[in-house]
């Protein structure tokens, strides 16, 4: 007999964690089959990618320096998730926070204040907001889709940068590369441990987190936040604003996802180059959902997809791997999240004798016409 | 081997309990081949229950089903499509961006090749009166064609038995004239047709006999042509509600809540806009509002709650113009409402109930302290709610999708009585919920009026509004009817009433004529 899925009766909390774990251990499996086909050694190419690049202090700080940016946007991304905003084009908000603190940089080039960093993190969130301000603007004035659009501004904000890193941003003495200028020590974010890039940027992020977990849990924005995900009308008897709502998610993970930028170009990047995020704004996604939307979880799970791009850069060095071995990796366990997550709200029965003989498509005819009713 | 029966089908004895409610109980019903046979009651009468049974999507507990006189059980709606069965939903299960012809191919049991499917479909859409454009994109079609789609679904399976699920409440006046016309042929070439509806006067113009049912119970079986609607209307309802002992006399104070002309227009195209509502509702008393499902209620909670906002001053809390003012400032002014739907609307499913106490409370109960949500305080709120209304739950932290119906809603009405509100607006106060339950909320209901408050019930039920009104009225189309003291009600005027005509333009010997022509018969 095949093995069904039966609805439980009630959503279980115990999966709600276990899923992120369970997800893990298949796409560790599946990597496994992907690097015997590959013919790398299975446990050597875990090693490199797990282990090698967080047993010395150096790489522990360069795991913080990647998490920074996912934790970051991670924590931003789950207030608007849990809203049922769905904010897909953070990693565009992430370039125009960059292209906005990296030009502030620029602007103060050679010159000295310590007014000039907050300036550079102002400027990069007030980027990630502008473009944050027109998803939201789009959705609540014509009711546009904001995964569609807030994915298109992605690479509309790509191409802007690159246009002006190819024009007024680059490099006078540059040889015509498509760079900026390094810029002064003034517009660098301070390190933190001398010898690694660990920086300022990872205490701001961790300050985010513990932000983002009372806004959740204890503020009247964080309640609206969840009721208008769970039940939006109710959200309209409590006389709580839908658009409000969209917009202040909307802005807050914009103004999150600028914010790393402007961490970004002015911390372990320094200058303003044609591709100054390896994906982080899509990253930060997965890292949202393994860390079920929860701000410590987000923490953990920005931890995770850190060790994935690190992971990635020693296979690449160790083992002649590809580079899309770390997105490979990525998308497999939000792949295997997804699918883990059904268990939250159904249950695998494998007995020939099932509670429900109700095919699926009658269930779903059942519940629409009670609904008529 | 059965007996050649005269009837296509036979139902003896249905019975299909759901937890806490017996939706049908002992149900019979018959139907003669060509024959349109309505199935008459409330909301919640036990009607859909039933024909889901017929078309195999519900398992009954007992009761047995002939078909073409021979005992059947029908497993699934594959079963019952087999049989001859053929239903067509009130909601439409249709593709808008694909034709006619694709979403018909996609029901069909037996795959033929899209051309000759839609020669079918002309063939049959000209035979029966029901024109259709096969190649027509659903999207372009209306709310009327969108419906003969389903039909000329049903009509392609050549079935021998056609169940329609109040099949006009979507119609206009005049698309509803072309379907029965399009009906009276297809009973006449021999199709039986089991119609359900409340619309009286619709089952008066189109169907011979008439099974009545009322709180899962068969009330009778009667020819339609011998009753009149007031005799209909009062089976469904039920006549020993007329003996009912009529609430003392309230001690009326000041008008709390006043609607002056309000309007509201329709959010999306297929909803209701409210015309001209003028409503006064005195301390002390409780107003009810009857009428049909889907006539304006749910508009009317929200114009009144402030969910839909309208001009400052068709809505007056005390004196005050507030039509512009939204749901948390008039919980302020001392209004509290509990809408129909209470899952989603008025309760977040997957929230617990001490989040769920939160919703409406927090401002009157000042909940949130230094900019933080005090959880204690909202958790004794919850606590004493639970408490109050004796909600049968293990504790406050459970998602509210967890509790029954009833228990759901003893705990969404405590939330919104133990506030003491100066004007309470119920929609719907005891939908699905069992007697029990039904009786504290109504008893509840009388005890906050009593101890002052401005109470309006909107409800389809209109025993409950009989029994705890001190005046009625009803709402039909987005119009609201005058008011009546409770004492110058009958079942025959609330009938008038909710089927929007006004009680002034008729004489008494109209009014009353039906209960003659009743007698007569």
């Amino acid at each position: 007999m095949l093995p069904r899925l039966i609805k439980r009766q009630s959503p279980s909390k115990a999966m709600v964690y276990l899923s992120p774990i369970l997800a893990l251990l298949l796409t560790l499996l599946a990597s496994i089959v992907l690097f015997l086909i590959m013919g790398v050694s299975p446990s050597g190419a875990l090693h490199a990618f797990f282990v090698e690049p967080i047993s010395s202090i150096y790489g522990l700080t360069e795991l913080m320096v990647k998490a920074t940016p996912l934790i970051l946007i991670g924590v931003a991304l789950s207030l608007g998730f849990r809203a049922g905003v769905w904010n897909i084009g953070a990693e565009g908000q992430l370039i125009l926070g960059g292209l906005f603190g990296g030009a502030t940089a620029l602007f103060f080039y050679e010159k000295t204040g310590f007014y000039i960093i907050p300036l550079i993190l102002i400027m990069g969130a007030l980027g990630g907001i502008i473009w944050a301000g027109i998803v939201a603007f789009l959705k609540t004035r014509f009711n546009a889709n904001e995964i569609l659009t807030s994915l298109m501004l992605s690479y509309v904000a790509a191409l802007l940068l690159n246009l002006l890193i190819h024009g007024p941003l680059k490099d006078p003495d540059g040889f015509n590369f498509p760079e900026s200028r390094l810029f002064s020590d003034s517009a660098l974010l301070p390190i933190l441990y001398d010898g690694t890039r660990l920086h300022l940027g990872a205490v701001i992020a961790l300050f985010f987190v513990g932000i983002g977990w009372i806004l959740l849990s204890r503020t009247l924005l964080g309640y609206q936040i969840k009721v208008m995900g769970d039940a939006p009308a109710a959200g309209e008897h409590a006389g709580f604003s839908h658009s409000k709502i969209i917009w202040t998610t909307l802005l807050i993970s914009g103004g999150a996802a600028g914010l790393a930028g402007a961490i970004e170009v002015s911390g372990p990047i320094g200058q303003l180059l044609p591709n100054i995020s390896p994906g982080y704004g899509f990253a930060a996604i997965i890292v949202a959902y393994v860390g079920r939307l929860h701000p410590l979880g987000v923490l953990f799970a920005a931890l995770l997809l850190a060790l994935s791009y690190l992971g990635g850069e020693t296979a690449q060095m160790k083992l002649n791997l590809p580079v899309a071995v770390t997105g490979v990796f990525q998308g497999l366990l939000l792949f295997f999240l997804l699918a883990c997550d059904v268990l939250i709200q159904y249950k695998i029965r494998t007995s020939k004798k099932s509670e429900s003989t109700i095919a699926p498509a009658v269930k779903s005819s059942i519940k629409s016409t009670s609904e008529v009713k | 081997m059965a007996q050649p029966s005269e009837y296509l089908l036979e139902l003896t004895g249905m019975r299909k309990a759901f937890p806490g409610v017996l939706a049908t109980d002992n149900v019979d019903l018959k139907i003669r081949p060509g024959e349109v046979h309505a199935l008459l009651g409330e909301n919640g009468a036990g009607k859909s229950t039933l024909v889901k049974m017929i078309y195999g999507i519900l398992k009954p507990d007992a009761g047995e089903i002939k078909f073409d006189g021979k005992a059947v059980n029908i497993k699934a709606p594959a079963h019952a499509r087999e049989l001859g069965i053929a239903m067509v939903f009130q909601h439409f299960s249709l593709f808008d961006s694909l034709t006619v012809v694709e979403n018909i191919s996609l029901g069909m049991d037996h795959a033929s090749s899209m051309r000759e499917l839609a020669e079918q479909i002309t063939e049959v859409s000209q035979r029966y009166g029901l024109p259709l454009d096969p190649n027509r994109h659903v999207y372009t079609l209306s709310v009327g064609e969108r419906q003969r789609i389903e039909i000329i679904r049903c009509l392609l399976q050549e079935p021998k038995l056609l169940i329609m699920d109040e099949p006009t409440s979507v119609l206009t006046p005049q698309e509803v004239k072309k379907l029965f016309v399009t009906l009276r042929r297809l009973g006449e070439e021999g199709l039986a047709i089991l119609y359900i509806s409340h619309k009286l006067d619709e089952i008066k113009a189109l169907c011979h006999d008439a099974t009545i049912l009322r709180l899962g119970k068969k009330v009778a079986t009667v020819s339609v042509d011998k009753e009149s609607t007031g005799s209909l209307a009062a089976m469904m309802m039920g006549e020993e509600m007329q003996a009912f002992k009529h609430p003392k006399k309230p001690t009326l104070g000041d008008i709390r809540l006043k609607a002056k002309n309000l309007n509201v227009v329709a959010a999306d195209p297929l909803g209701i806009s409210l015309k001209d509502i003028n409503l006064l509702v005195h301390s002390g008393e409780v107003v009810g509002i009857a009428g049909v499902a889907g006539n304006g209620q749910d508009e009317l909670l929200t114009a009144l709650n402030g969910e839909r906002l309208s001009e400052s001053g068709s809505v007056i809390i005390e004196g005050e113009h507030i039509g512009h003012l939204g749901p948390n400032k008039r919980r302020l002014m001392g209004m509290a409402s509990v809408p129909e739907k209470r899952l989603g609307h008025g309760a977040m499913p997957d929230m617990s109930l001490v989040d769920n106490a939160f919703l409406t409370s927090y401002e009157r109960l000042h909940f949130i302290s230094h900019g933080l949500i005090d959880y204690g305080k909202t958790e004794d709120y919850a606590n004493k709610v639970i408490k109050d209304f004796s909600v049968k739950t293990p504790n406050a932290d459970v998602p509210a999708a967890s509790l029954s119906g009833g228990n759901l809603q003893k705990f969404i009405m405590g939330r919104e009585f133990d506030q003491n509100p100066n004007i309470l607006i119920v929609a719907q106060p005891t939908w699905g919920v069992d007697a029990g339950a039904a009786q504290t909320i109504r008893e509840a209901i009388r005890k906050m009026a009593s101890k002052g408050a401005a109470v309006l019930v909107i409800s389809q039920d209109l025993d409950e509004l009989m029994e705890i009104s001190d005046r009625m009225g009803a709402i039909c189309g987005g119009v609201l009817s005058k008011f009546y003291p409770i004492s110058e009600i009958t079942i025959e005027k609330m009938g008038l009433l909710m089927a929007g005509v006004s009680l002034d333009d008729m004489h008494d010997d109209v009014i009353n004529g039906s209960e003659v022509n009743h007698n007569a018969s």
